[in-house]
């Protein structure tokens, strides 16, 4: 069947809820939210980070909001397998593939969302929103939701119906994840050996591009290495995905 | 009638890895069934059916073994088989957080339907399960008898022309039972569909199949009409009740003498005679036993439920089975 059209159908699905519960997207955000609102203050008033400590801040949040919220989203496929939804799913013609990929799409534009929300928390403040760094920064969320996204919902039809094996999997992988991701502080500033590991943390150079980008700094090393990342996630989550999709069985 | 059967399975297994080794959940499964037929699949819990099941509607390929379904073969060409089957699994059917009408038109989409095919598709179906009412309720927020109805909506929304029904009346009051059972003979009058169903409700069976498959132990163990399974397999029972025990002995005596008694025990005053047509053999055996001044003081025919059938076949009672 039609990737395209049964992406699009399986996006919908999971997409309709959300706006008919817009409230929804505002809990997820509440991760964030809570870092923004008792963790921002501490950082503004302790003068780190530069000129505005939310131009700093809030590029990390965002991709907070990835790691705490869009990879998480597979839990929702672990529930469907084991309620018997996404086995009525197998059983009609559908594309395998648009079964992940309209997932994923829906954890993307959620994560977007998201983040506008974010943005438009921080207008009151001293925040500069510089519109060619932003909207990049935007797009370039949305393809690290979408590799994250993916490989959230690839874990999800690898952990069989057993929510601790997801959940096992994924909270262990969050934490030093972010640690070594310079979301909370610079990561310039840690001793040298932390600072090498977190060289070796994909997420560390999207962190930094995000930075880059939301600081109007658009054309720079930064940003490529950041893009790179994201896209080498998307494609490893989209062809490891396809691949263990293909062979699910319910 | 040399049409196809719509179901051939030829030497299907199952073979599970588990901890400790393998499980051989289905070993050698040989089916046939004719289009237009509603074929019951019974057997005790972990016989195999729902693993042959899942097999023949391509949700677990087979360990070995040939199926062909809606003329296709379920490895080979699983989505020309998936284009033509319903299919209903034992769990919920809809998301936790969706709104009924919106499950059952995404359903209709992910068979291939136009946005508005699906949507008057998702009313009608709506509309013959009585969910009219129900169309903008969440999933999760439904009773277990209302959820089976969606669920079955859901399975029926292409008008499959084979329907895989895995415990299709399971939360269904007897009400909601009866009310499906009218639908699904309905749209097999109406359009020919083929049912495959299981059932831990052997009346259903009774009532509604054409044909019974007792599985066991990954094998089928038999495969007849509801009525000659019961004939053949468990045949009827008259109790006799004599004056005395020694009346009750003579009894028995002559009551194995005539034609279409398979046996005749004894316990006090007691005679269970085993027939397999009691109704025609109560009357010479009144006759016979009265000629011989042994006439009962009471007599009781008794006609075998599937149950019998399963109890003698299986050793096994599918009531303890369900509870």
């Amino acid at each position: 069947m039609n990737l395209v059209r049964d992406s699009g159908t399986a996006f919908a699905r999971e997409f309709v809820p959300e706006v008919r519960a817009p409230v929804v997207l505002l809990f997820n955000a509440m991760t964030p939210l809570l870092f923004i609102g008792l963790f921002g203050p501490l950082l503004v008033s302790s003068g780190m980070g530069t000129a505005s400590s939310w131009q700093w801040f809030l590029p990390g949040i965002l991709v907070l909001l990835a790691l705490s919220g869009t990879a998480g989203s597979g839990a929702t496929l672990v529930g469907e397998a084991k309620s018997g939804a996404f086995e009525r799913m197998l059983v009609t013609p559908m594309n395998r593939q648009a079964i992940l990929i309209g997932r994923t799409l829906k954890e993307v534009v959620t994560l977007v969302a998201q983040g506008v929300l974010l943005i438009a928390l921080l207008l009151p403040t001293d925040f500069t929103v510089h519109p060619v760094g932003a909207l990049a920064g935007l797009l370039l969320l949305a393809f690290f939701g979408l590799g994250v996204g993916v490989l959230s919902f690839t874990l999800a039809l690898v952990s069989k119906r057993n929510e601790n094996v997801f959940y096992g999997v994924q909270q262990t992988l969050f934490f030093p994840l972010l640690l070594l991701s310079g979301v909370l502080l610079p990561m310039d500033q840690a001793p040298g050996w932390l600072y090498t590991v977190s060289r070796f943390n994909p997420v560390s150079y999207v962190v930094e591009a995000e930075r880059s980008l939301f600081a109007g700094r658009v054309l720079e090393w930064t940003t490529l290495w950041g893009v790179l990342v994201c896209a080498g996630l998307a494609a490893i989550g989209l062809t490891v995905g396809t691949r263990t999709i293909r062979n699910t069985t319910a | 009638m040399t049409a196809p059967p719509i179901i051939r399975a030829q030497g299907l297994t199952r073979r599970f890895k588990v901890k400790k080794g393998q499980v051989d959940a289905v070993r050698g499964l040989d089916v046939e069934v004719a289009a237009g037929e509603v074929v019951a699949f019974l057997g005790p819990n972990g016989a195999g059916k729902t693993t042959s099941m899942r097999m023949l509607s391509t949700l677990l390929p087979p360990s070995s073994g040939t199926a062909e379904v809606a003329g296709h073969d379920v490895v080979a060409a699983p989505q020309e088989v998936r284009l033509r089957i319903g299919y209903l699994g034992q769990g919920t059917s809809g998301g936790h957080n969706h709104l009924v009408r919106d499950e059952l038109y995404t359903q209709g989409r992910f068979h291939g339907m136009s946005r508005g095919e699906a949507k008057r598709r998702a009313g009608e179906v709506a509309e013959a399960f009585d969910l009219t009412g129900l169309a903008k309720r969440r999933v999760g927020t439904l009773s277990g008898g209302q959820r089976r109805r969606v669920d079955v909506a859901m399975a029926l929304v292409h008008r499959p022309g084979l329907l895989f029904l895995d415990e299709p009346s399971a939360g269904l009051d007897p009400q909601g039972r009866a009310a499906l059972w009218e639908l699904l003979r309905g749209l097999r009058a109406d359009l020919g569909t083929t049912i495959f169903f299981c059932t831990h409700h052997l009346e259903e069976a009774d009532r509604f199949a054409d044909r019974v498959l007792v599985i066991d132990g990954g094998r089928v163990i038999a495969d007849d009409t509801p009525a000659r399974l019961k004939a053949d397999q468990a045949g009827d029972r008259v109790l006799l009740t004599t004056r005395d025990t020694t009346t009750a002995v003579t009894a028995a005596a002559i009551a194995r003498q005539l034609p279409g008694v398979r046996n005749a025990t004894v316990e006090g005053k007691r005679v269970t005679v085993h027939a397999s047509q009691g109704d025609t053999a109560l009357p010479d055996l009144i006759r016979a036993l009265d000629a011989a001044g042994a006439a009962p003081r009471s007599a009781d025919l008794r006609r075998p439920s599937l149950d019998d059938v399963f109890l003698g076949l299986t050793g096994k009672s599918m009531r303890e089975d369900a509870a």
